[in-house]
């Protein structure tokens, strides 16, 4: 059946939601689309807090801010971005006050502030307090909050319906149509449905989970970035990747960089802050590219603790108060997960992929563009870690995942709002779920093959083992190949469960099918990327070299896998330097 | 160590009603929670077990569920906590979708009933409206709530009657009427005051045992009711 609305948001978690506040409050007919329940989404396990330079503690200035999130980015940020980012941080944390987000407070009652790392005063002078916080669940917070107000306003939700293609008119994105709706299959009953619309927000998150070690829910699967992409909108920066210093050993799970900010150590085999000889002036506070890479360094040179892969996280100093007080989720998560008493013990960690720099391709008003001229498609927006503004460049700084997506998920409602009337209701063909359709019924109707979980398995560990913290061209070259054999692989996977009730069975070799997209951009990026830069440490090309590659790239799909091009760097403030802390 | 998995399992299109199945099962005791036994006899076993889970780490509420006899999260729960026999069931007193998996748009209904949003049409300060420490404190307890419906689903009041609102419902309505920025207190506790609102509570506390986030639930039950009985007095 077809469904109709104005505005269509893909995707509950802080974008999508703030997005539909928006319009909701401009009076515009949009509903939410999302394969979970809104509260399940990922914006709710951020933890230590969303920067923005009120300062309530300390002196700040929302220019510190810009500055840091280019440099950390280390300058592949686009400025322009990057300045809206730090001056609207101030006014959307204040907005979310409003709203009833019950941020700790100071001794006055205004917000309080925390450190966190590669966020500094006066341009790189010392960490500074700029981090707002609801204890270490400030992403809990948010995405309630959020979803509370749309409640408030009668935002319409079409819970556990998993978008599985876009509409489009007259052509396909690279080829100057634009959005017109979705294909959403209800999971309850595995029906198809088609959404048509004025106007699309993909707001559907990140693909950590194309990682073994990763501190992404399951559902992080890259839905939006991939469904784009085979519609002919490029990803860009893809190949930034990051990977957060402090994960659960084994298993990812995140260990909030608030544990740090309060003052936490890191700490080797020798009982040493083996920091200082990494970033000798924020130390445990640099940001997460470098303390990364530092772990790294120090498991390979045998300092690993009892020479294992991984190291300390040290929180016993801080005493029983700021623990159960400033990090009470995070010591419950260190309990119960490694059986660790953070009061008495220090945590082993090591480094968890976290998230994804790059993706689809937006202006600063959310809106996509499709080539290296800017050039926008029609109706079609993305915000949050979905997008690529690029506010994080070549590494995020910590809290800024959260400024961006309320930042840029809130443009994103405001530009929808004000480009409606300018968009006409679209045509889509009586059979425009039917291409999908096709689909989906060869993988329910294929049972005999592999399973999705062994070929996701496979390209959780190459992605992992190769295209991780370091990566050299054998790495990658090698990846690209396993990468394209599961591809393979896939055209003939098969699912157990053939049945149309709740089949999870079959949407996760959906979701397998995204994953690799991202995957493969990923890599081909990577590889061509020769130098270092942030996130992207390349062991053969270990300098940053700006007069080749101080640029974006963009992974366009064709039948042959992903092409490359590139588009320049916005730089309006700050021309780039060596980046050292 | 193995461990036998018990599961009931249900499926509509097959099944007439719903049937135990059981699973022999390799698990580390101390690393291995009751998600990843879920997730070794689906990917390995049976690819039509069915459940829902997001985050894997107690946040996001999706994989509440009925392990032996207790409602928990599958994804907090360790192996060593359990033993070698493991039942699982999906949450009681809910209507059953498939396996593990309930319909869970009535809970959701519930919370929306009680206004569960800061209720304060005062224009706003240009900055943040101020709230002092112990008057933050004052909620806290109640904000840490991820609608998971472990509680609700644990309360034998809201089975003999499912129309009551149940103890996440009320938790989310606590949370505001206890936040001094709040002005909407008045309206919920009408809410609460009905025959299907606080007055149900028998204070058996299955839902402060049932709660993985650690909420005291009747306690919070019963502030909201000593604020009805205020207000009417």
């Amino acid at each position: 059946m077809t469904i109709d609305h104005d505005a269509l948001i893909v995707g509950s978690g802080g974008a999508g939601l703030w997005a539909a506040l928006e319009l909701a409050k401009a009076g515009v007919d949009a509903a939410v689309i999302t394969k979970m329940y809104p509260t399940r989404s990922h914006t709710g396990a951020a933890q230590g807090g969303v920067c923005a330079a009120l300062g309530n503690q300390e002196e700040d200035h929302w220019e510190w801010h810009m500055f840091d999130t280019v440099k950390g980015g280390d300058y592949l940020v686009d400025q322009d971005a990057a300045e809206i980012l730090a001056r609207e941080a101030i006014e959307t944390v204040i907005e979310l006050e409003h709203m009833g987000l019950p941020f700790n407070r100071t001794p006055d009652g205004r917000i309080d502030q925390r450190r966190f790392g590669g966020h500094t005063r006066n341009f790189g002078e010392g960490p500074v307090r700029r981090a707002c916080f609801a204890a270490d669940r400030t992403g809990h917070m948010i995405l309630q909050t959020l979803y509370q107000q749309c409640i408030k306003l009668g935002v319409r939700f079409y819970d556990e319906y998993h978008v599985v293609d876009l509409l489009f008119e007259g052509g396909e994105a690279n080829e100057g149509g634009r959005a017109a709706g979705v294909v959403a299959y209800r999971i309850a009953d595995g029906e198809l449905h088609t959404f048509r619309a004025r106007s699309v927000l993909l707001a559907t998150g990140g693909f950590g989970r194309m990682f073994r070690i990763t501190s992404n829910a399951w559902s992080l699967t890259g839905d939006g970035c991939a469904l784009a992409y085979r519609h002919g909108v490029p990803l860009e920066d893809m190949e930034f990747y990051q990977f957060h210093p402090t994960g659960i050993v084994g298993i990812g799970i995140l260990l909030s960089e608030a544990a740090r900010g309060e003052g936490g150590y890191l700490l080797n085999d020798a009982g040493r802050r083996f920091m200082e000889d990494y970033a000798p002036t924020l130390m445990e506070l640099a940001p997460r590219d470098m303390v990364s890479r530092a772990i790294y360094q120090e498991v390979r040179a045998g300092r690993g603790i009892g020479g294992k892969d991984y190291v300390f996280l040290d929180l016993r100093h801080l005493g029983r108060e700021v623990i159960e007080e400033k990090l009470p989720d995070i010591t419950d998560f260190a309990r119960i997960f490694e059986g660790v008493e953070p009061l008495k013990e220090p945590v082993p960690i090591q480094p968890t992929a976290h998230y994804a720099m790059g993706g689809i391709p937006t202006d600063v008003h959310a809106r996509v563009t499709r080539d290296a001229g800017n050039a926008v498609v029609p109706g079609l927006y993305a915000a949050g870690e979905t997008a690529c503004v690029s506010v994080h460049g070549a590494n995020r700084l910590g809290t800024n995942s959260l400024v961006d997506l309320l930042v840029f998920g809130r443009r994103a409602g405001r530009q929808m709002v004000a480009d409606i009337g300018g968009l006409d209701r679209p045509v889509i063909a009586v059979d425009a779920a039917e291409p999908v359709r096709l689909e989906i019924e060869a993988l329910r109707s294929r049972t005999k093959g592999e399973t999705a979980h062994r070929i996701r398995t496979d390209l959780a560990t190459v992605m992992m083992d190769n295209v991780g913290v370091y990566r050299d061209d054998d790495l990658l070259t090698s990846a690209l190949r396993t990468v394209r054999d599961l591809r393979a692989r896939y055209r003939r996977v098969a699912v157990q469960d053939t049945g149309r009730t709740y089949n999870t069975d079959l949407l996760e070799a959906r979701e397998l099918g995204y994953l690799l997209d991202c995957a493969e951009t990923t890599v081909v990026a990577a590889l061509a990327r020769k130098e270092s830069r942030g996130a992207h440490s390349r062991e053969d090309y270990p300098e940053r070299d700006d007069a080749n590659f101080l640029t974006h790239s963009l992974a366009h799909w064709t039948a042959d896998g992903p092409t490359l091009s590139y588009k320049p760097v916005t730089i309006t403030r700050f021309e780039p330097k060596p980046r050292t802390y | 160590m193995q461990v036998e998995v018990k599961i009931l399992r249900y499926d509509p299109e097959r099944d007439a009603k719903p049937h135990w199945e059981s699973y022999r099962v390799e698990a580390d005791p101390k690393g291995d929670r009751v998600l990843d036994l879920l997730h070794r006899v689906k990917y390995e076993q049976d690819g039509t077990l069915t459940f829902r889970r997001s985050c894997a780490h107690g946040v996001c509420g999706s994989d509440a569920m009925l392990i032996n006899g207790r409602n928990r999260l599958a994804c907090t729960m360790r192996v060593e906590q359990l033993g070698r026999r493991i039942t699982i069931a999906p949450l009681p007193g809910l209507p059953v979708v498939k396996d593990l998996v309930v319909d869970m748009d009535d809970f959701f209904a519930k919370y929306r009933s009680v206004q569960p949003y800061l209720a304060n049409d005062a224009p706003p300060p240009e900055r943040e409206r101020l709230q002092s420490q112990e008057d933050r404190a004052r909620y806290d307890d109640t904000t840490k709530c991820i609608l998971c419906a472990a509680c609700t689903s644990s309360c034998p009041s809201f089975w003999a009657q499912p129309g009551y609102v149940g103890p996440a419902a009320i938790v989310n309505a606590h949370r505001f009427i206890f936040d001094s920025r709040d002005e909407g207190a008045e309206e919920r506790l009408e809410i609460l005051a009905d025959k299907d609102g606080v007055w149900r509570c028998r204070t058996i506390f299955n839902c402060t045992d049932a709660c993985p986030r650690g909420i005291h639930i009747t306690q919070a039950i019963l502030e909201v009711s000593a604020a009805i009985v205020d207000r009417q007095g």
